[in-house]
């Protein structure tokens, strides 16, 4: 059976994500916050962990955003076997529904040129929303995820080009570093997103599919599991806790994606997702549209 | 660990009062303020009418929606989404809105630092926190949008709010050198060391 995508459907579908991503977080981040807080020993972590809690209720109770802030809106496009879309009408038809959102809620638009600082109220500019398209086998599918990145958390973004005599200490280290620089400015509790390896650009950018990714799920590399557990635990026991005020509940997680790389390198990135960790998902196929996470 | 109830603006000596560990709930007004609006301020040699002497800021851009001007919307704009955004980027402004202003409490979230605190002690100041990314939950303290400046800026505009019971608000950083950040950065630089030699890594 082949897929059809109709560029309507898909301009429909990332209005709807971009204003469903803001409002409702996903089940599993839900479950984190009810994790973290039955492990806090701080009173104070727990008290703010309490009210991050009723935000989540009170969100949907009034239909509102989670947080002010609607970030650098981020499509990620899953194409499957046997589907015909056109890519370039594709692209536009996601600009569009971002600029509809932004419009029709409203949204606050928080994009601007990076030299003149303007601000076009469309929530889109250059090369803005930003827009991932990657290819697997499952059978006459299409899957366009939303990730609202909230720039509190973005602005926790790292990368070091070490040297391969620093080894995985020197990995470790350095995540452990950035977690610190980082404090309460990236609203923990975090998913702290490490990318191994790769080129530069690579790097980070395996930081940031591994901050965005559904907890309780794990590396697809093995050597990259092993290490998500690791510093987990490391991370946690620094004492920085919820909003750097104090508290076990630092992270929800550290996620780890791999890539090869060359043997002169090793390069490392952290990327953060702060504990808004908002996303959603349309699933088109031949029997309709599903939106969920 | 006292609660004080602030109805705004406040003096000197209520601020000084203020206690890191101490909570604190704002009433009738205050005002939003972001990285842009303090750039044109303080960079760029804007003024803003309002009057701010012993008032409170919190470090914000909302959503709002444009709406026919009335009582309930006196500006003209409805609001959405009011939350809070990372303080640390607005560090270097905390001086000059507490001299050229009088500002006495800065509301924010993830901190201030040394430039901050010596303000804070030496004109009589205070951090508050509030939890960064419960928006939904901060709209509900929101009465109106009673008024705004800078609005060519917008979102990040000179914001009058109205507010009912703001908080309780977390004194974070206060007049007499506390800081919750600095206290819980000392325990993770003590802690470094041994969490790095837990998962293997040699000093």
């Amino acid at each position: 059976m082949k897929l059809h995508v109709d560029p309507q459907a898909v301009e429909e579908a990332a209005k709807l994500l971009y204003i469903r991503a803001l409002k409702v977080l996903p089940d599993d981040i839900k479950q984190g916050f009810t994790r973290l807080d039955a492990g806090e020993g701080d009173a104070t972590a727990k008290t703010i962990l309490a009210t991050m809690i009723e935000n989540i209720a009170v969100a949907e109770r009034t239909d509102n955003l989670l947080c002010q802030d609607t970030g650098i809106p981020i499509y990620n496009v899953m194409v499957g076997r046997d589907v015909e879309v056109d890519g370039a009408a594709l692209k536009q038809a996601i600009r569009r529904g971002v600029e509809r959102a932004t419009r029709e809620h409203p949204l606050r638009s928080s994009i601007v040129h990076p030299i003149t600082r303007k601000n076009d109220q469309t929530s889109t500019g250059r090369l803005v929303p930003v827009i991932n398209i990657d290819f697997d086998d499952t059978p006459a599918t299409l899957q366009l995820e939303m990730i609202p990145k909230g720039s509190g958390s973005e602005n926790g973004s790292f990368l070091k080009m070490l040297i391969p005599a620093d080894g995985l200490d020197g990995i470790k280290r350095f995540v452990i570093d950035c977690v610190m620089q980082a404090g309460g400015k990236v609203c923990p509790p975090t998913i702290v997103g490490v990318g191994v390896g790769g080129t530069s650009d690579l790097c980070m950018h395996l930081a940031k599919v591994a901050a965005t990714r559904a907890l309780g799920s794990t590396s697809a590399d093995p050597e990259g599991e092993k290490l998500e557990k690791m510093l987990a635990s490391a991370v946690n026991s620094l004492g920085i806790g919820p909003q750097g005020l104090g508290g076990d509940s630092t992270a929800f997680a550290v996620h780890v994606e791999t890539a090869a790389t060359h043997i002169t390198m090793n390069p490392v990135a952290v990327n953060i997702q702060c504990h808004s960790a908002r996303r959603a998902t349309a699933t088109f196929t031949p029997k309709g549209v599903e939106v969920g996470f | 660990m006292t609660h004080h109830d602030f109805y705004m603006p406040v003096s000197e000596a209520q601020v000084r009062a203020l206690r890191v560990g101490d909570t604190v709930t704002l009433y009738r007004t205050l005002f939003g303020i972001r990285d842009a609006t303090q750039i044109h301020m303080f960079d760029r040699g804007r003024k803003t009418r309002f009057d701010m002497q012993g008032h409170a800021v919190i470090h914000t851009a909302p959503n709002v929606k444009q709406v026919p001007k009335s009582n309930e919307y006196p500006a003209g704009y409805a609001s959405i989404c009011v939350g809070t955004t990372t303080s640390a980027r607005m560090e270097r402004f905390s001086r000059p809105l507490m001299e050229q202003y009088g500002v006495r409490l800065i509301i924010g979230k993830g901190g201030l630092g040394k430039d901050s605190a010596k303000a804070f002690a030496d004109l009589g100041g205070a951090y508050l926190a509030i939890i960064g990314g419960t928006a939904a939950l901060e709209t509900t303290w929101i009465t109106a949008i009673e008024d705004v400046d800078l609005e060519d800026l917008n979102p990040e505009c000179l914001w009058r709010f109205g507010i009912k019971g703001f908080g309780p608000l977390l004194v974070a950083m206060d007049s007499h050198g506390g800081s919750s950040y600095d206290r819980v950065m000392k325990t993770a630089e003590e802690r470094k060391a041994a969490a790095l030699a837990a998962i293997g890594v040699k000093a």
